[in-house]
Parts: C-alpha cells; sequence; structure tokens
C-alpha cells in the first residue's frame, strides 16, 4: 500500500484514479486542486454560458465519485513546490504532504501576450476555468460588444456561449484563418461562413496596435468598439513544478509511455505534458480531454502497480458551432481526397499506405472509424480504401476483421 | 456478460432490426404508431454491399474509448454496458469521433447522441433487434 498524490482535479486526475482503483482498490490517494469544485468538465463552460448545461450536470463524475473511490481531496490548495528527495509537495498555506507517487496533472493556463494599452481595459478576461466562465456571465449584457481575441477551439466555443446573449461579438485571429490547429483553409471558409450567419465579425491576418478602454485599433487600420475583452490567443502547460525540480520540459512535460517524468516517482499527464504524436512522429503537446483521460488512466495503472502503455496519441477534435459539426483527427499530410456537397465537407489525407488524418464538416457519422484507421496505423490496401473514403464504414474491411469486431467480445 | 453478435452470413439485409430498434425505443405502444411516416434513426444499422450485409451497433467494448473520451461524464459502464445519460450530453460528438466501429450517432433532435443500450432502458427488457431478426442472425449472448 503506498500514497498516491494527485496535482489537479480534471480529466487527467480523474483518469488516474480510475486507472490507479482499476489495479489497487486500497492504496491511499489524495487529490490537492487549486479550483475549489468537485471535478467538472472544463470544456462545458461554453456550454454553461449557452445554457445547454448546468454546474450540477457539467460535473465530470458524480457527486459521490471521491467517496466511492477512497480518494481524500484538499480542494482550493495550490501546490507550490514538490521535493523529490524527501518525496513531499509543499502547499501555499506551509502544510508539507508527502507521497510515496506523484501525478502532475496540473493542465494549462491561458496565455495572454503583451498588447499595447491592454492595462487600460477594465472588463477583461480569459475562458479556461469555472471561474472565468462565471466572470463573463455577470459582465455580458444584451447590449454587450465584445471583442474577442483569437479564433481557436477556446475563443470561438466562447463566442458561441454569449452570442445570443450580447450585442455585438468581433473576432480578431493573426492566422489567416478560424480554427487554424483544427482546420485546413477549405474548411475555415466554410465553418466561417456558418458562423457569420449568426452576427459574429472577423478580422483574420490581423491583430491589435493598440488598445483603448473601449475601442481596438488593428494592425490593418480597422477600428472595433468594445466593452468586453476576451483574450484567448493560446494555452500554456503548467508545468514549473517539475522545472524547478530539475524534471525535463520540452514545451510542456516530458514523459515516457509509462506516464513517467525523468524525475523518479513522479509523473505526469494531460495539457502539462507532451504526447508522442505517431501521424507526425514526434513529441507535441495534445492539449485534449480525451488524451488527458487515457494519459491519466496510464498514469494511474501504473502508479497502482500494474502496466499500462501510452502510445498511439493522435491530435483530434469534435466541435460544433450553432449546431453545424466538424470532427478532426490527424496530420493533414500527403494525397488529399476531397468531397464537397452542400453543407458537408470531407478531406482525407493519406500517405505511404496510411490514413494520416481527416477532416468532417457537416455529415460526421461514423467518423470513429476513419479516427481508428489512423490510430492503428491500418494498412490502406489491407482494406477496401475506395469503399471506405466515401463512407466510413465496416463493410471495407475483410471479413475476419469484421469476425474479430462484431462476432467476438472485446 | 451477454452481448450482441451478428453473423454476416445469415443477414438477408432486410433491415426489420432498424425497425424493430427504433420501435422499442420510441416508447410507442404499436408499431404503426412508431414508425408511420416516421424517418426512423435506429441505433442499429445494416450496412449493405456485394451480397453482404450485416448489422452494426454498440459492442459494449471492455475498453470503451467513447467512455473514456466523453467529456461530460454521460457515458459510463454499469454492469458491462456501455450506459448512456442523455441529460448530461450536450451533443459535442466526440464519442462519434472516438467509437472505432461508428456505432454512435447523433439522436433525432440532433442536440446529444444515442446508442445501443441492450434494451435495458426500455420496455423491452431483452434486446428488439434480436428477438425481431427473422433469419437469427443477431443473437445475444455470452462469447
Amino acid at each position: 500500500m503506498s500514497k498516491i498524490v494527485i496535482i489537479g482535479n480534471s480529466a487527467a486526475a480523474i483518469g488516474c484514479v480510475e486507472g490507479v482503483r482499476s489495479v489497487d482498490k486500497f492504496s491511499e490517494i489524495l487529490i490537492i486542486s487549486s479550483e475549489k469544485y468537485h471535478t467538472y468538465s472544463r470544456p462545458l463552460i461554453s456550454y454553461l454560458l449557452y445554457g445547454k448545461t448546468d454546474e450540477q450536470r457539467m460535473k465530470y463524475r458524480p457527486d459521490s465519485f471521491y467517496a466511492d473511490n477512497l480518494v481524500d481531496v484538499m480542494l482550493g490548495k495550490t501546490v507550490t513546490a514538490i521535493d523529490p528527495k524527501k518525496h513531499n509537495v509543499k502547499l501555499e498555506s506551509g502544510e508539507v504532504i508527502g507521497y510515496d507517487k506523484l501525478l502532475i496533472a496540473t493542465g494549462s493556463s491561458p496565455f495572454v501576450p503583451p498588447m499595447k494599452g491592454l492595462d487600460t481595459v477594465e472588463n477583461k478576461f480569459t475562458f479556461m476555468t469555472l471561474d472565468d466562465a462565471h466572470a463573463l456571465g455577470e459582465a455580458i449584457k444584451p447590449d454587450s460588444k465584445v471583442l474577442v481575441i483569437g479564433a481557436g477551439l477556446i475563443g470561438l466555443k466562447c463566442v458561441e456561449g454569449i452570442a445570443d446573449k450580447v450585442g455585438q461579438i468581433t473576432v480578431v485571429d493573426m492566422a489567416d484563418r478560424i480554427l487554424p490547429s483544427v482546420l485546413d483553409a477549405e474548411g475555415a471558409q466554410i465553418v466561417q461562413e456558418s458562423i457569420e450567419k449568426h452576427g459574429v465579425s472577423f478580422y483574420l491576418n490581423d491583430s491589435t496596435d493598440e488598445i483603448f478602454p473601449d475601442k481596438a485599433i488593428l494592425k490593418s487600420g480597422a477600428e472595433v468598439e468594445f466593452d468586453i475583452l476576451v483574450v484567448a490567443v493560446g494555452v500554456r502547460p503548467n508545468i514549473s513544478l517539475l522545472k524547478d525540480v530539475g524534471g525535463e520540459c520540452g514545451r510542456a512535460i516530458k514523459t515516457n509511455n509509462k506516464c513517467e517524468t525523468s524525475v523518479k516517482d513522479i509523473y505526469a499527464a494531460g495539457d502539462c505534458t507532451e504526447s508522442y504524436d505517431i501521424t507526425i512522429g514526434a513529441e507535441r503537446v495534445l492539449a485534449l480531454l480525451p488524451n488527458a483521460y487515457l494519459q491519466g488512466e496510464a498514469a494511474g495503472v501504473n502508479m497502482g502497480g500494474g502496466e499500462k502503455t501510452y502510445d498511439n496519441a493522435i491530435p483530434m477534435n469534435a466541435m460544433g458551432m450553432f449546431g453545424y459539426h466538424m470532427i478532426t483527427a490527424g496530420s493533414y499530410d500527403g494525397n488529399v481526397y476531397t468531397e464537397r456537397e452542400g453543407e458537408n465537407y470531407k478531406k482525407l489525407f493519406y500517405k505511404n499506405n496510411r490514413l494520416m488524418g481527416y477532416i468532417m464538416i457537416g455529415d460526421i457519422k461514423r467518423a470513429g472509424i476513419y479516427t481508428a484507421l489512423i490510430k492503428n496505423q491500418t494498412p490502406l490496401d489491407s482494406i477496401d480504401f475506395e469503399l471506405i473514403k466515401r463512407k466510413p464504414q465496416l463493410m471495407a474491411f475483410s471479413a475476419e476483421k469484421r469476425y474479430a469486431d462484431l462476432a467476438q467480445s472485446h | 456478460m451477454k452481448r450482441i453478435y451478428v453473423n454476416e452470413k445469415w443477414c438477408l439485409g432486410c433491415h426489420l432490426c432498424e425497425y424493430y430498434c427504433a420501435y422499442a425505443n420510441s416508447g410507442k405502444d404499436s408499431m404503426v404508431n412508431a414508425l408511420k411516416g416516421v424517418a426512423i434513426n435506429p441505433k442499429i444499422q445494416v450496412e449493405e454491399g456485394n451480397g453482404i450485409n450485416f448489422a452494426v451497433s454498440c459492442r459494449h467494448c471492455e475498453n470503451p474509448l467513447c467512455v473514456k473520451s466523453c467529456i461530460t461524464g454521460a457515458l459510463t459502464i454499469e454492469d458491462g454496458v456501455i450506459s448512456f445519460n442523455h441529460d448530461k450530453c450536450v451533443g459535442c460528438y466526440t464519442c462519434i469521433l472516438s467509437c472505432p466501429y461508428g456505432c454512435i450517432m447523433p439522436d433525432s433532435e440532433g442536440h446529444a447522441v444515442q446508442k445501443c443500450e441492450l434494451c435495458t432502458k426500455n420496455a423491452c427488457g431483452e434486446p428488439a433487434c434480436v428477438s425481431g431478426c427473422p433469419n437469427n442472425a443477431i443473437v445475444f449472448e455470452e462469447r
């Protein structure tokens, strides 16, 4: 029996708890979290503003989760330092807590770049936590003019969340298209047009030159009036706890495929880590909830004395904007197969006999069949690629594979 | 645990499983009321082609990627059954992105998903697709 301490209380932390408990029912588990809330799903904060969920329903696990899994929690407490030699963590409050194994699941924080005049703005927000959502939700009024800096996932989900509750929304991004990390240029154009129908204006290839309390002057010369500013240009992994003790970090914490960091008995998972992306053959930050859970789960199994590797990560996203859905995965590299019909748009990217990535907008049915081709690195000459190109379907696989999928338990 | 398995050699491609599924989950007391004039959106789907047909529905995987990827906690494992809580679902479709078998789909309103729960939550008790299959191509058993 050992003592497992988890810093963080979101998807990776919960994955860790469930991972540990799948192999070890009795070890002590302690969650320490800066936020004071029961575990909640961070991506749901936009749905909270949108009115599609509420604080009870956005809990990531039931109220009884900690009790059911014999987990102690210290909420509203921040870890300030780790002492790997003494195997303990120090809290802001001065308390010192020992561990046998430690998971760093500290996530990421909004990055607010230096912008001229930003200090003069009173109503400015980031959009990452439940507190951020509460603050923004209280500030907006039916006649608010909102300026969102950043047309990535966070910025646009924020836009969706508040669109019906404010008078005007303008989005500015330095990139030449919306959702630059998720969509190609053509797909981005399609989605942008659909968002514009909801009264949202975009300035792309542009950024603020100077911000005043009630307006922003953009590099292009355009002037945007606002009374609420949301900064959503990106996030930075929270790596300082490990970096401070000499743990290996790149853009984020480096881990091996057992989710161990370079420091003994310290594991890491979630948005604060890098993952090995099999579609590019390199490590990168994949700040996505499913990856965070799976990484946390693998860490937990290993921390609990079992064995589990986390080794086929790929970028992937499912996102809707005003009921218009897109699902994407992998890397957009290689030969391209395109279908475009009405509101539906699909691109498959393939090379070296493998599916590398895909984009589906509108019709997203059975997208996971494509995701599995990428994750499993299925040789395309082992399936009927011409058939599966047109529609994701199990018919394209061999009879043996179908038998294994549909006539055997797994 | 008992799961649904299909034998594609026996599947006639009649799509009756889809109609029984839609009826079972409609909450209506007769098949006519449930299906007449309705574009069905069943949780089991028949794939057809080149003389091969088979039905596909949730595999109730032991290592369910949909559950692990669900951003809300709407998908859970209950006694081996991959269960769905409509109340918690926000329709983000991350499960559709994740399911390797393509067995989770948007529901008819498009604000949430739907999936086979082995008729545990409707009046049937036993999977309606299985009892409605005229050629035993779909079975519900331990394997």
